[in-house]
C-alpha cells in the first residue's frame, strides 16, 4: 500500500501552467486601433464535425479577396478550432478575446455557439453566429450577439412554404409522406416545430409516420424498410451527410424510389454526397437557406470558390460563413474604429442589400436576429445544384417525380 | 406491416451482424488471450478501412480481393504494437492499459484526420447497390459478400486455435499464464503474435466494412464499443460466439428499430449486454469463469 | 476546530504543508493575476481535478473502475437544470435533490455488480452500459428536451447572485476551488478513517480482506455511493456554467474517459494526483495549442497528436503517475503506512 498523500508546490502549478501563461503572457487587447479588424473564427474542425467545420473554414480562405474588391477594410483571421465540444468552444473563445481578437465569427453548431454567445455577452465582444438555427440564443435578451442565419421555426416555416411553390410549380404534390428525421439537436428542434407548425400552413400531405435514427447511425437498412412499408409518396427528411448517403444507398438496394426526396436540412446537397453518389445523388431536393445565384456577390463567390477549391460546389456552409465575415468587415467600415462598443453598434445597423443568400439583404431586428433571410429551394441535378425556389432565385425548373434508382446504371 | 417486412429486416439484422461479429472477433482474441483492455480497436479497424479505400481509389483493387493483404499488413502492424509498445502493460492493471490504449486511439483518430481530411471515404464497387431478391426478401449483396468472408474467417481462425500446434500453445497461455511460462512457452513472443491475429482479424473486418459503410477519422470509439458489446454477450475468447454475439445484437437492434424507435434501438444492445453481464458473466458461448 | 486541522495535517510534513499553503495562496489570489482565459482554464483545470477525486475515491481507493462516471455528473447537471428552468428552483436546492438520486443510481449499479459478481474490465462495462443507456434516454425524453437541448436562462449575467448560481467567472472560479478543496479534504478523511483502511484492503485484494472479516459488499456499495454523489456536484456546475445541456454531450463516453486520465496520470490512489493530474492535462491542452499557434500551424488534430503521445509517454515512463514520483523528489511523500 503506497498512498503517497499530497502535497502541491508552486513548482508543479508551473509546470501545468507555465507555458500557458507565457503564450498569452501578452493579452494586449488593444481596443480603438488602426490597421486591420482582428476577428476570431471558431469552428469544429477537429471531432466528429470536423467535415462540415472545415468546409466551413473554405468560406473563410475565399473571403480576404472578395472583401478586398468590394472595397472593405482588411480582416486579420484567427483561426480557433472547437474540437466539436462545448467546453473547448467556450476556452477557445476566451483564448482568441485575450489574443486580441476584436469580434468572434462561428460555430456552425448550436450548443458551442451558445457558449461562446457567453463569452462574448460577457467581454463585450461583437459574435456574428454564421450557422446555428437553436432559437434559444437569441431569445437570452444579449447585446453582443447577431445571427445571420434561420432558426429552427423560421427553417421549417420556409421549408414548408418553398414546397408548396414547388408543388405549384409542377402541378403535383404527395398525399402523404414518411418523416425521417436524425435524433440530435437539429432534427429534434425541427420536429418540434414541424408538429406546431404543419396543421397552420394547410400542407397537401399528411405525415404517414415519423422515423427518428440514431445521429451516428452506421446502418439505416431497418429504417428505410420501415419507411418503405409506409406507402408514402415521397419522403419528408431532417438529416445530415452521413444519413443522407446511408439513406439514398438503401434505397437503390431496397428498390425503392419515392416521388420525391424533400430535405429541410443539410447532407442532401452537399459536395460529399455528390461525389460520393455520383448518379444515386441526382433527384433529391433540399428547402435551406441559399444563395441566390443571380446575385452579383453569389457569382464572385462560385468563381473564388471554383478557384480556390476546384469542383466544390457553392454551398450554405460557406456562403453564411462568408456573409458573416462580411457582416464584421463592413461593420469595421462603418464604425470606423476597433472599438467593441462601436463595433456591436455598427453591426445592429447594417444594412447590406448586395448579400449572397436569399432574401432582401442583410439586417438584424432588435434580437440580433436576421429575420428577413428567405428559404430556397434546390435540386441536385448531374451532380450541380439547381435553385428551382422562390421564382426570384430560381435557375431551373423542378424535376418531378424522381427518377428511379433502378434505371440509373 | 406485412410478414415480409419483418423477414427483410431481420435478414438484414442477422447479415449485418455478422459482419460486426468479424469485427468483434478481433477484440475476442486480443482481450480474450492477452487480457488488454483494447479501447482503440475501432480505430484500429478505421486503420485497415483506410487502407482497403486508398487500394480502390488508386488501384481500383476490390476489397474482397484484397481482404488477405491488408489483414496481413495489419498482422504486422499488431504484431509490432503488441512488441514494441503494449506488452510491458500486459502485467500492469487495467486501468494503465487503459490510459495506453486511449492515448493510442486519439492519436490514430487524429492523424487519420490529417492525412485523409474529415470527409467521408468509400470504396465505390461494381456491385456497391446490387440486392437479390429472393421471395418477398431483399438481400443487400454486399452485406451478403461481407457475411460470408465473416464466417469463412472465423472458421479459419477456428481451425487455427483449435489445430495448429501454435494454436493450442496461445490458448494454453490464455488459460495458465505461469503455467504456460512454466512448460517453457515463449509468451511474449505467443502474445505478439496473439495480438498480430487479432489486427489481422480487424484487417479484415475493415477491409469487408468499406463494402457496407463509409470511413471516416471519428468513426473509431463507436465500433470499439460495439465491440466490446458483442465480445463480452458472445463469450470472450470464443470464435463462434463472437459471431453469436454479433448476430444476437445486430438482430435485436434491428427488430428493435423495426418495433420501436430506431433512435433508440442501441438501448435495446445495451440492455443485453447488462443481462448477459449478471446472468450469464461469461457471455453466451464462453466457458465459465473460475 | 483546532483538533479537527491537526487530524487532517496529522502526517504531512512541515515542507507539505508549507508547500499547500502557497499553492492555496495562489489559487486564491488568481483572478487578480490572471487574465480572463487563463481564468477560464483554471477554472477547467479545478472542474478536472474536483471530478477526478470524484473517481477516485472509487477507484483509487476502494479498486472499482468506472469508465460511467459521466452518468453521475449527468444526473447532477439535469436534476437541478430541469427544476431551475421548469419551476424556478435554486441550483443549490436542486443540488440537494441530485444527490440522493445520484447515490441511489450509483446503489443500483452497484448493487447489480457486485452480487452478480462483476469485476474488473466487466464491471467498467457495466458502467459504460449504464451511461449509454442514460444517454439515450435523455435522448428522448421529453422533460428534459431531450435530444434537442435544454438551454438555462442566461439572464443578469453580470449581476453576482452564488445563491442562484449566476455571475461572473470570478464567482465560479471560487465556487469549483472550494469544492475542489472540500473534495480534497473529504478524501483526507475517508482515506484515513476506518472505511478507508477496508477500502484499502479491498482494493489490494479482495478475497483476504473478505476473509479478515470486512463485509466487503457494503464497502463497496459507500464506495460507489459517495463517489457517485460527489461527481453528481461536477454536474451542478458544469449546468450553471455552460447554460446548455444535451444528452450527447453531457453523457458521453468521452466526458467519462476526461474524468479519468487526471487522476491515471497524476498518480491513482494518491490524494494529490487527481489535482495534479488535472494541471498537467489541461496545461499540456493547451500549451499544445499556444504552440502551435505561435508557430503558425493550423492544422486540425495536429494538438491531440501531440497530446496523445505526452499521454503516451508519461504512462510509459510513470506507470504510477506523476505524483508518487514527483512527491519522492520534492521530499513530501507521506511515509508509509
Amino acid at each position: 500500500m503506497n498512498s503517497t498523500d499530497m502535497l502541491p508546490n508552486r513548482r508543479h502549478l508551473l509546470a501545468g501552467a507555465a507555458a500557458t501563461a507565457a503564450t498569452v503572457a501578452a493579452p494586449a487587447i488593444l481596443r480603438a486601433q488602426s490597421g486591420p479588424l482582428k476577428v476570431g473564427v471558431l469552428l469544429p474542425r477537429s471531432g466528429y464535425e470536423a467535415g462540415i467545420g472545415q468546409d466551413c473554414q473554405r468560406g473563410v480562405d475565399i473571403a480576404p479577396g472578395i472583401l478586398k474588391s468590394l472595397g472593405l477594410p482588411d480582416l486579420t483571421i484567427m483561426n480557433g478550432d472547437t474540437e466539436s465540444n462545448v467546453d473547448t468552444a467556450r476556452e477557445h473563445a476566451e483564448k482568441l478575446i485575450s489574443d486580441g481578437a476584436q469580434l468572434l465569427v462561428g460555430a456552425f453548431d448550436s450548443g458551442q455557439s451558445t457558449a461562446i454567445a457567453q463569452v462574448a455577452e460577457q467581454k463585450g465582444i461583437p459574435l456574428v453566429i454564421n450557422i446555428a438555427g437553436a432559437a434559444a440564443i437569441t431569445e437570452q435578451g444579449y447585446k453582443f450577439v447577431f445571427r445571420n442565419f434561420p432558426t429552427a421555426p423560421m427553417l421549417t416555416r420556409d421549408g414548408f412554404l418553398q414546397q408548396k411553390a414547388v408543388f405549384d410549380i409542377v402541378g403535383k404534390a404527395p398525399k402523404t409522406v414518411v418523416f425521417m428525421r436524425v435524433n440530435d439537436t437539429f432534427g429534434t428542434g425541427m420536429s418540434t416545430a414541424v408538429a406546431a407548425m404543419m396543421p397552420k400552413l394547410n400542407m397537401p400531405y399528411t405525415i404517414a409516420d415519423e422515423i427518428s435514427y440514431d445521429p451516428a447511425a452506421r446502418d439505416l437498412s431497418v429504417e428505410v424498410t420501415k419507411a418503405k412499408a409506409t406507402n408514402a409518396d415521397a419522403i419528408f427528411v431532417v438529416g445530415r451527410l452521413n444519413d443522407a448517403m446511408l439513406i439514398t444507398r438503401e434505397l437503390a438496394k431496397q428498390r425503392w424510389t419515392p416521388q420525391a426526396i424533400l430535405s429541410v436540412g443539410p447532407g442532401w446537397y452537399e459536395d460529399q454526397y455528390i461525389k460520393t453518389l455520383g448518379k444515386l445523388s441526382d433527384g433529391p431536393m433540399s428547402f435551406v437557406p441559399w444563395y441566390d445565384p443571380n446575385k452579383k456577390l453569389s457569382k464572385a463567390l462560385e468563381a473564388a470558390l471554383a478557384k480556390a477549391y476546384p469542383g466544390i460546389n457553392l454551398s450554405t456552409n460557406h456562403v453564411y460563413t462568408f456573409e458573416a465575415l462580411l457582416v464584421a468587415a463592413d461593420a469595421y467600415k462603418r464604425a470606423g474604429s476597433t472599438d467593441p462598443k462601436a463595433l456591436a453598434e455598427a453591426v445592429r445597423t447594417t444594412n447590406i442589400a448586395d448579400n449572397a443568400s436569399i432574401g432582401p439583404g442583410i439586417s438584424f431586428n432588435a434580437k440580433g436576429q436576421n429575420d428577413k433571410i428567405i428559404g430556397g429551394a434546390i435540386q441536385n441535378r448531374g451532380g450541380k445544384l439547381i435553385t428551382i425556389a422562390p421564382k426570384e432565385a430560381a435557375n431551373g425548373q423542378p424535376e418531378w417525380p424522381m427518377k428511379s434508382y433502378q434505371d440509373r446504371a | 406491416m406485412g410478414l415480409g417486412v419483418y423477414l427483410n429486416v431481420a435478414v438484414a439484422g442477422v447479415l449485418t451482424g455478422l459482419v460486426y461479429g468479424l469485427m468483434a472477433l478481433g477484440l475476442s482474441v486480443i482481450f480474450g488471450v492477452v487480457r488488454v483492455v483494447n479501447f482503440a480497436h475501432g480505430e484500429m479497424m478505421s486503420i485497415a478501412m483506410y487502407i482497403a479505400v486508398v487500394l480502390f481509389s488508386s488501384f481500383h483493387l476490390d476489397p474482397l480481393v484484397m481482404l488477405v493483404p491488408i489483414a496481413a499488413v495489419m498482422f504486422v502492424f499488431g504484431y509490432a504494437l503488441q512488441a514494441g509498445l503494449i506488452n510491458p502493460f500486459i502485467t500492469r492493471p487495467e486501468h494503465s492499459q487503459f490510459l495506453l490504449v486511449v492515448a493510442l486511439a486519439i492519436i490514430i483518430v487524429n492523424a487519420l484526420l490529417i492525412i485523409f481530411g474529415p470527409d467521408a471515404r468509400t470504396v465505390q464497387t461494381s456491385y456497391a447497390y446490387d440486392s437479390f431478391e429472393i421471395g418477398p426478401v431483399i438481400v443487400d449483396a454486399s452485406k451478403a459478400y461481407a457475411a460470408a468472408a465473416a464466417i469463412v474467417v472465423t472458421v479459419a481462425l477456428f481451425a487455427f486455435f483449435r489445430f495448429t500446434l501454435i494454436g493450442k500453445a496461445i490458448r494454453a497461455c490464455a488459460d495458465n499464464y505461469t503455467g504456460a511460462l512454466v512448460v517453457g512457452l515463449n509468451v511474449n513472443r505467443l502474445y505478439a503474435l496473439t495480438f498480430a491475429l487479432g489486427a489481422a482479424c480487424v484487417g479484415a473486418a475493415g477491409t469487408m466494412m468499406t463494402l457496407i459503410t463509409d470511413v471516416t477519422p471519428a468513426l473509431g470509439p463507436g465500433y470499439t464499443l460495439l465491440a466490446f458489446v458483442i465480445v463480452i454477450t458472445g463469450g470472450l475468447g470464443s470464435m463462434p460466439g463472437a459471431l453469436v454475439g454479433g448476430v444476437l445484437i445486430g438482430l435485436t437492434e434491428a427488430l428493435a428499430g423495426l418495433l420501436f424507435t430506431p433512435s433508440a434501438k442501441s438501448m435495446f444492445a445495451f440492455g443485453i449486454l447488462v443481462l448477459v453481464l449478471l446472468f450469464r458473466p461469461q457471455g453466451i458461448l464462453g466457458r465459465r469463469l473460475t | 476546530m483546532a483538533a479537527m486541522i491537526a487530524r487532517l495535517t496529522n502526517g504531512l510534513s512541515r515542507r507539505a504543508l508549507g508547500l499547500l499553503a502557497a499553492l492555496l495562496a495562489v489559487l486564491l489570489a488568481a483572478p487578480w493575476i490572471a487574465n480572463d482565459y487563463l481564468l477560464t482554464v483554471l477554472i477547467v483545470i479545478l472542474y478536472l481535478a474536483y471530478t477526478g477525486q470524484a473517481w477516485n475515491i472509487m477507484m483509487g481507493f476502494a479498486g472499482q473502475l468506472s469508465l460511467g462516471h459521466a452518468i453521475y455528473a449527468g444526473l447532477g447537471a439535469y436534476i437541478p437544470a430541469v427544476l431551475f428552468t421548469r419551476y424556478g428552483i435554486g441550483p443549490w436546492v436542486g443540488f440537494l435533490a441530485a444527490i440522493p438520486i445520484a447515490a441511489l443510481c450509483g446503489a443500483i449499479i452497484g448493487f447489480l455488480a457486485f452480487r452478480f459478481g462483476v469485476a474488473g474490465v466487466y464491471f467498467a462495462i457495466l458502467t459504460i452500459a449504464f451511461a449509454e443507456f442514460a444517454r439515450i434516454g435523455f435522448d428522448h425524453l421529453t422533460i428534459v428536451n431531450a435530444s434537442a437541448g435544454l438551454f438555462l436562462p442566461v439572464a443578469q449575467l453580470s449581476h453576482n447572485d452564488l445563491w442562484r448560481l449566476r455571475g461572473s467567472p470570478t464567482k465560479f472560479y471560487y465556487v469549483i476551488l472550494a469544492a475542489t478543496v472540500i473534495a480534497l479534504i473529504l478524501s483526507r478523511l475517508l482515506l484515513r478513517s476506518r472505511m478507508g483502511y477496508f477500502w484499502l484492503a479491498i482494493r489490494e485484494d479482495e478475497q483476504a480482506a473478505r476473509a479478515a472479516g470486512i463485509d466487503t459488499f457494503r464497502y463497496k456499495m459507500y464506495a460507489v455511493m459517495i463517489s457517485a454523489a460527489v461527481t453528481s456536484f461536477a454536474g451542478v456546475f458544469y449546468a450553471f456554467f455552460y447554460n446548455n445541456l444535451f444528452p450527447e454531450q453531457v453523457f458521453n463516453i468521452s466526458r467519462s474517459i476526461e474524468m479519468i486520465l487526471g487522476p491515471i496520470i497524476g498518480g491513482i490512489g494518491t490524494l494529490f494526483g487527481p489535482i495534479l493530474g488535472a494541471f498537467v492535462l489541461t496545461g499540456l491542452a493547451e500549451s499544445v495549442t499556444s504552440a502551435l499557434a505561435a508557430f503558425g500551424v493550423d492544422l486540425p488534430g495536429a494538438k491531440q497528436i501531440f497530446y496523445g503521445i505526452c499521454l503516451l509517454l508519461v504512462v510509459v515512463a510513470l506507470p504510477e503517475g506523476i505524483w508518487p514520483w514527483l512527491a519522492r523528489r520534492l521530499g513530501v511523500a507521506e511515509r508509509k503506512r
